[in-house]
């Protein structure tokens, strides 16, 4: 693999390339499906390439393949030099990529017990025996269960010098159950929607969610929320739970700061920001209780690791502080255009994809409050929690979510179960009407392994920590 | 320099060895191989410049084994002896090591008809190319005081499957893709096209919308939520229809009970004929599945009326009849999936769309949608680029964009005139859509 390298990056300078870097990537996948009480599937899928970016005439080119040899690498790195001869044709500035980085070293995922050393059976009784507890309970129409593990080894090398290993694992695992009327679909999952709750972690992860002891819990909520009432319209008080607020994180603050956007260069597909350079250590973006930090380093996290895809180091940054916008998720040619080095969260999703910003682990910081309290304060609100559906503008401003489940909650007590709940809001006035966030003992690391960017398209896997939160005079109900 | 960018992919021949190859030595009762191959190139721009420009090869050797009841997948991107073995290897460890469970039956041979969906002209394309066209989309916006962002990607690619029952199946097929914003000081224009062929693409005509748009989508001002008159543009037409297809039109999601699909009901307007049709070289068409069963053509709304979904092998077995040929790769537990899609036209002229409405909304495209309610077909998203009001029939000016709430049937159901011509949208995710612009009676903006 060194060799490939190696020899990638001096067939880069040799052609013309004022920088190069090569990425080599082994990716495996297991998935396991349990659905109404059979093993619905299991695979087991391997993918390895490498990819190579080089920039000539002050501007990028890359190309990657899943073949691993001298001859294709040869062709590869033409191709490289070729594309990113044509892109001089049609390119603004030329790209500056600020100091060099010459990082070295090798980095693994702490982890007890290796995923891929746990038996296929193991694994299956465990899914079986949430399903068997899911199944027991009277309406339930569909069960589900999944796990994935990942493994990936990375060789990233630079013409600057940098020369980095990594093995990185992943472990997840979510039961959901359906349950159906002529006029409702709802569903109830756990620990999270999306499918999966995971991390970067072993298989000890998977053990401590006890699939099996929360699976009768949320089968009797699907089956309760079928003839629950459905959200009242109104101007209320919010409560958030951990894994919501963790999604409402991701979408109207982790995408905002990412500086590619905000710079352009996604503009035709993921969108723009209303978090623009001029706002930064400005815009009172939230209230005092909010701080959110981009922390590469937050253990079991999807966005930890030891370097980024331009070998920057992991880290931890501030993106708000006590409500004030102060920082950009970066790479080095972003970061160079304000002055800034990178903060490292450029991240490809596989060898055949060039880096992007992406989120690491943006992380809500924990408050003093706790969803008891915050609940007991409350005169006339509602508490959401599990996402169900997701959607935001292009520039990160107007959302609107929905989620799983609901309650009422009247003069400081939980009330009914509530149906189809929705809220919505712009990003600045929502975080701005937030007075309380649950404290350390609430909070809790969730990972989307579902994030999209990019042409071509890529699927980053990242995380939030996040604990319950509440706002005020939201709107809610928007289902009528 | 030209041959160097020419899609490298495997001979025809070469493949179904391979694919022979391991169907032979397989130790299960039954196995399936299915290879992809891909050769592709993305340029893409933003403030009227390159900035990412990349290409990829890259191969896919997919196996699913049934021994003793028992099922295993595997996958690999290799497409050598060792590469096979292993990937075999690797099904077979796995079907060994699980409980007996239900069994997704594979199909038998069957002769599929042969669909035209390649081009040299795509499968050639440099990357000089590539830079022409986009120079051409920025040259025109920078001269008109606008900035220019997009993507424009050509791909040539082959997949075959094959089954230990006899079943072989292959296609090559290429895709051209070009999207573009141009972004004023106060707002924004959009644009796409789709082809098989490269040629088909017309950097003048679609510079020319683009730009067009965002001119007169500047300086917008807000207007009230609520319930407007529409007009929705083919993008925008081609996404609801996307989240039908995902929501409703498959089998798998009626038998639990999740689809708002009715058969034999009325369901929207008359007016609203909506089928799958792998076929239809207007479409990007092929023929045949992810199981290796030929695509049939399915009738999902006839007139207002629900009348069929599309079945992969697993449906179509719980209910005792054949697959429609719209099943994906194994192992899969989200059904049947109707990837080309038509509605059928009207007679009206888009320009015409907008002259008997007093009050209404001229939607360009649609943003982040999401399912609310399936079972209600109701969605949310917003408006972007290209959001303006109409006035006394006609548009009046550019407004914010807008946040939608509504029911896809009951949008469907105020159907007042479709588009004699069709624009053909090729899906972000799977497949394409070939759709008219629509005017809508009542559509629920929320925010």
């Amino acid at each position: 693999m060194k060799d490939l390298a190696e020899a990638a990056l001096n067939a880069a300078q040799v052609k013309g390339a004022s920088y190069a870097d090569v990425r080599l990537d082994e990716h495996v996948t297991q998935d396991i499906i349990v659905k109404n009480g059979q093993l619905a599937a299991v695979s087991d899928d391997a993918s390895e390439g490498f990819g190579v970016r080089v920039i000539v005439d002050g501007a990028w080119g890359f190309a990657g393949s899943a073949r691993l040899d001298k001859a294709e690498v040869e062709q590869v790195v033409d191709r490289a030099i070729r594309i990113a001869r044509a892109s001089a044709r049609v390119r603004s500035a030329p790209v500056d990529l600020g100091p060099p980085v010459t990082s070295r070293g090798h980095y693994r995922t702490p982890l007890e017990r290796d995923p891929f050393a746990v038996p296929l059976a193991e694994k299956v009784d465990l899914l079986l025996r949430a399903d068997a507890a899911m199944g027991s309970v009277k309406g339930v129409t569909i069960r589900e269960g999944s796990m994935e593990f990942i493994r990936q080894q990375k060789l990233f090398a630079s013409t600057e010098g940098a020369f980095i290993e990594q093995d990185l694992f992943e472990s997840g695992a979510g039961i959901e159950a359906t349950a159906t009327s002529p006029d409702e679909v709802q569903n109830r999952s756990y620990p999270n929607s999306f499918g999966r709750h995971q991390g970067s972690a072993g298989y000890e992860y998977i053990t401590a969610l006890e699939l099996d002891r929360h699976a009768g819990r949320i089968a009797e909520e699907s089956v309760a929320l079928l003839s629950a009432p459905q959200c009242p319209s109104g101007v209320k008080t919010l409560i958030l739970d951990a894994s919501q607020t963790a999604l409402q994180i991701h979408e109207s603050c982790g995408h905002p700061t990412e500086l590619d956007r905000v710079f352009g260069m996604e503009a035709a597909y993921a969108g723009t920001s209303f978090m623009t350079p001029e706002k930064l250590n400005h815009l009172q973006y939230g209230s005092a209780k909010v701080t959110i930090t981009a922390d590469a380093l937050t253990p079991t996290g999807l966005g930890t690791f030891g370097w980024d895809d331009e070998g920057v180091p992991a880290q931890r940054t501030f993106l708000i502080k006590n409500g004030l916008f102060v920082g950009y998720l970066t790479s080095r040619e972003t970061a160079s255009a304000l002055g800034q080095q990178s903060n490292g969260t450029m991240r490809a999703d596989g060898w055949n994809r060039i880096p992007l910003i992406r989120m690491t682990n943006v992380n809500l910081e924990p408050g003093d409050s706790s969803l008891e309290k915050m609940v007991a304060e409350t005169k006339d609100g509602v508490y959401m929690e599990t996402n169900r559906s997701w959607s935001i503008d292009d520039k990160r401003l107007n959302f609107q979510f929905g989620t799983q489940l609901a309650y009422e909650i009247i003069d400081g007590k939980r009330g009914r179960m509530l149906r189809n709940a929705t809220y919505a809001g712009i990003t600045p006035e929502f975080w701005n009407s937030c007075d309380a966030v649950a404290g350390r003992t609430e909070w809790q690391v969730w990972g989307l392994a579902n994030c999209g960017k990019g042409q071509p398209p890529q699927v980053a896997h990242v995380a939030h920590g996040a604990a319950p939160t509440r706002f005020q005079h939201v709107k809610v109900g928007i289902l009528k | 320099m030209k041959s160097l960018e020419v899609a490298r992919l495997s001979d025809e021949a070469e493949l179904k060895q391979f694919m022979t190859r391991l169907l032979e030595r397989s130790p299960a009762q039954e196995t399936e191989v299915m290879v992809t191959e891909d050769d592709s190139a993305l340029t893409r721009f933003a403030n009227n410049g390159i900035h990412q420009n990349v290409a990829e090869r890259d191969a896919t050797v997919r196996v699913r084994v049934v021994k003793d009841g028992k099922t295993g997948v595997a996958s690999i991107n290799q497409m050598s002896e060792a590469a096979a073995a292993d990937v075999l290897k690797r099904a077979v460890a796995i079907a060994d090591l699980q409980p007996p469970g239900d069994v997704v039956p594979m199909p038998g041979p069957a002769k599929a008809q042969p669909v035209e969906a390649w081009s040299d002209a795509t499968a050639a394309a440099t990357p000089e190319e590539r830079a022409d066209f986009v120079q051409t989309i920025c040259a025109k916006a920078g001269r008109a005081g606008l900035k220019a962002f997009g993507a424009y990607s050509t791909d040539a690619g082959q997949f075959a499957i094959a089954n230990s029952l006899g079943a072989y199946h292959h296609q090559r097929s290429t895709q051209a893709t070009v999207n573009s914003v141009v972004m004023g000081d106060a707002g924004s224009g959009y644009a796409d096209r789709g082809a098989i062929d490269v040629r088909e693409l017309d950097k003048n005509e679609l510079s020319d919308e683009v730009i067009d748009k965002a001119q007169r989508n500047q300086n917008a001002q807000p207007v009230d939520p609520g319930i407007y008159e529409v007009v929705l543009e083919e993008y925008a037409v081609a996404e609801m229809l996307e989240f039908m297809s995902f929501m409703g039109f498959g089998a798998l999601a009626v038998q639990e009970e999740r689809s708002f699909m009715r058969l034999g009901e009325k369901i929207t307007g008359d007016q609203v004929s909506i089928w799958d049709d792998g076929l239809d070289r207007t479409g990007i068409p092929s023929s045949f599945d992810f199981e290796g069963v030929p695509k049939q053509r399915v009738e999902l709304i006839k007139n207002g009326v629900a009348s069929g979904l599309v079945y992969d092998m697993q449906t179509a077995t719980k209910e005792g009849r054949q697959s429609t040929g719209h099943g994906l790769p194994a192992p899969n537990t989200d059904g049947p999936f109707a990837v080309n899609l038509f509605m059928k036209p009207g007679s009206a002229a888009k320009a015409e769309l907008a002259s008997d409405i007093k009050r209404g909304i001229w939607v360009t495209r649609f943003w982040y949608v999401r399912v609310v309610h399936p079972k209600a077909s109701i969605i949310t998203g917003m408006t972007r680029e290209g959001t303006f009001l109409i006035e006394n029939g006609k548009i009046t000016r550019p407004v914010k964009d807008l946040r939608f709430t509504q029911s896809i049937l009951e949008a469907l159901n105020g159907t007042l005139a479709l588009t004699a011509s069709t624009k053909l949208q090729v899906s972000e995710y799977l497949g394409a859509s070939r759709v008219p612009a629509v005017r809508l009676k009542a559509f629920d903006f929320t925010s």
